[in-house]
């Protein structure tokens, strides 16, 4: 551990060290991982095999045929010196809009007699917080935002859907996510997103990165289809539904 | 210059060594479950190394070639037949334009490879051709082969055949024994639990894929139920609150809040995937230098062994 940044380093296998900068989540905390994880490709050149990111740790994937144990832990620690002081305001500020109804987010009213409080002010609690990209994983461009307001915090369905909707807002705990494709999932669904999470084909692949910011901005109906969002078809009740295996993202 | 697909059998995909530094965006490496086999599938066919093949599950798959080519298939025990003909795995065959090649069902292991002279030609996806299905990502619109497709090769008429040497063949088996890199959240597991695990043996279950296999035994208890999310490497061992391990095989998800004990040597992860629902798993701890040997060790053994050149 080092005292100064309280930062600890772990083996997680043969190829890959943990790098944990803390045990909650913060900007502060991110910001830093997101520093590490922009230094480390230097440092280690063609010994670096990938890095995955996430909330408070940075997985750091090396070649154990071009290098050791030691000279990954020198590269991290190089890469973190200095970075005690790091600002959380960085990253691209990225607005996306929301269709939030009951037509697109099944769960909102069951969401709101849950926090004892309005619909309108669900999504007015939904897109007055300026959320950060903590991390991008379960499917591709699937992103981690956080946090989100206490009041409208909300656990997994006890019964995961099995298809959650393209462009789906939803919330878990202190998350939120738009989910990037048809999937099976266990998030409060509040709304519906017509922005690609993830293309393919497109240039970015996704419209954020780790670190970057997000703010949702509630449009109408109308807007959400001309924007190109389609809604889906009648949701189906998630009675009887299974548990599907990758639902618990 | 193709192959068509005529059965694909239980499951049958294009794989590459895999898809490399894309975590960043989610994607996870795909590749094949049993490198070793793999390897030795292109290196009988003369291709550069991670040249795409196809990864059989189980058995079934059945092509017929529109080209002359070579092919080699190795890995699982399954039967095959050219034109209705027995012929050897772990060898180079010749294939006529016309010709087909059929695979049975496996009697021992689990998949089995089949590479083509020059490699099945695929456009890749992020930089690789290997199909992870949940993802929708690589081989033929990330879909696993079906009935009907079309896969492109190239001609090769060169005569020379090989053959893997009798001691470099691996023996599959019913029960194995996996090295595992202690790491991650091992602390969270007393020592009462690490004996737990370390010291019985557990069996796969029907949960098998190439995404995790789930082993059903006694049951290990972290004292901690999840974590933040954090990245999930290759051959992690997770253990959620029903005490019952999985280990996280090449589609994983990258990342996950399962306390983990530590991850398997990768040499190892190919051994397990080789396995079937019922086979038998126990563990042995290792250090990571330890592993970093076994590792160039085998490494250097697969760079040393030399084909053996057949009569044609």
């Amino acid at each position: 551990m080092n005292p100064d940044t309280g930062m600890k380093i772990h083996v997680a296998g043969e190829s890959s060290l943990i790098v944990y900068f803390g045990e909650v989540t913060s900007p502060e905390i991110s910001a830093r991982v997101q520093q590490a994880a922009q230094r480390l490709p230097e440092l280690m050149g063609e010994t670096l095999v990938d890095l995955v990111p996430s909330y408070a740790s940075l997985l750091v994937l090396f070649n154990p045929l071009l290098t050791d144990e030691m000279s990954v832990r020198q590269a991290i620690h190089q890469a973190t010196q200095q970075v005690a002081e790091v600002s959380a305001s960085e990253g691209h500020l990225v607005e996306l809009p929301v269709y939030y109804s009951q037509e697109s987010g099944p769960d909102l009213a069951a969401l709101a007699d849950r926090a004892e409080l309005s619909i309108e002010d669900v999504i007015d609690l939904h897109q007055s917080t300026e959320y950060r990209v903590y991390a991008i994983g379960f499917a591709p461009g699937f992103a981690y935002l956080g946090q989100v307001d206490e009041r409208i915090a909300a656990p997994r369905l006890a019964t995961p859907r099995q298809k959650v909707p393209k462009g789906a807002v939803a919330i878990a705990d202190r998350q939120t996510a738009v989910y990037p494709a048809v999937s099976p999932g266990g998030w409060n669904l509040i709304g519906l997103c017509p922005t690609p999470m993830f293309d393919p084909g497109a240039e970015p692949t996704m419209p954020v990165s780790v670190g970057d910011r997000v703010r949702f901005k509630s449009i109408s109906r109308d807007d959400f289809l001309s924007l190109g969002g389609e809604l889906p078809e009648p949701a189906p009740t998630t009675e009887g539904a299974e548990l599907k295996k990758g639902a618990g993202a | 210059m193709s192959i068509t697909i005529l059965n694909p059998g239980i499951l049958s995909s294009l794989q590459d060594a895999g898809r490399f530094g894309q975590h960043q965006i989610g994607l996870t490496n795909g590749g094949p479950m049993d490198p070793l086999a793999f390897h030795w599938a292109n290196r009988l066919c003369e291709n550069n190394a991670g040249a795409t093949a196809i990864e059989i599950s189980v058995g079934g798959l059945k092509v017929q070639a529109q080209c002359a080519t070579r092919i080699a298939v190795t890995g699982a025990e399954m039967p095959v037949s050219i034109n209705g003909s027995e012929a050897e795995r772990w060898r180079t065959h010749h294939l006529q334009p016309g010709d087909t090649l059929e695979l049975g069902y496996s009697q021992n292991g689990c998949r089995a490879y089949l590479a083509i002279s020059g490699g099945f030609q695929v456009e890749p996806s992020f930089g690789s051709s290997a199909t992870v299905v949940r993802e929708g990502i690589g081989g033929l619109n990330g879909q696993a082969l079906t009935a009907g497709d079309t896969v492109k090769c190239a001609e090769d008429t060169r005569s020379n055949c090989w053959s893997v040497p009798e001691e470099e063949r691996p023996q599959y088996r019913k029960e194995v024994t996996l090295r595992v890199i202690p790491g991650y959240q091992e602390h969270t597991f007393d020592p009462v639990q690490q004996r737990l695990f370390f010291h019985n043996s557990f069996t796969v279950s029907d949960r098998c894929d190439r995404m995790g296999y789930r082993l059903t035994g006694p049951h290990v208890k972290s004292n901690i139920e999840g974590i933040l999310s954090e990245g999930i490497c290759l051959g992690a061992i997770q253990v959620p609150a029903d005490g019952q391990p999985i280990i996280l095989m090449n589609d994983r998800q990258t990342i996950g809040g399962y306390p983990k004990i530590g991850s398997v040597l990768s040499v190892d992860l190919a051994k397990l995937a080789q396995l079937m629902p019922g086979d038998n798993v126990s563990f042995h701890p290792i250090t990571i230098h330890c592993a970093h040997n076994a590792l160039h060790l085998a490494h250097s053994r697969f760079q040393r062994a030399q084909l053996l050149e057949l009569e044609n």
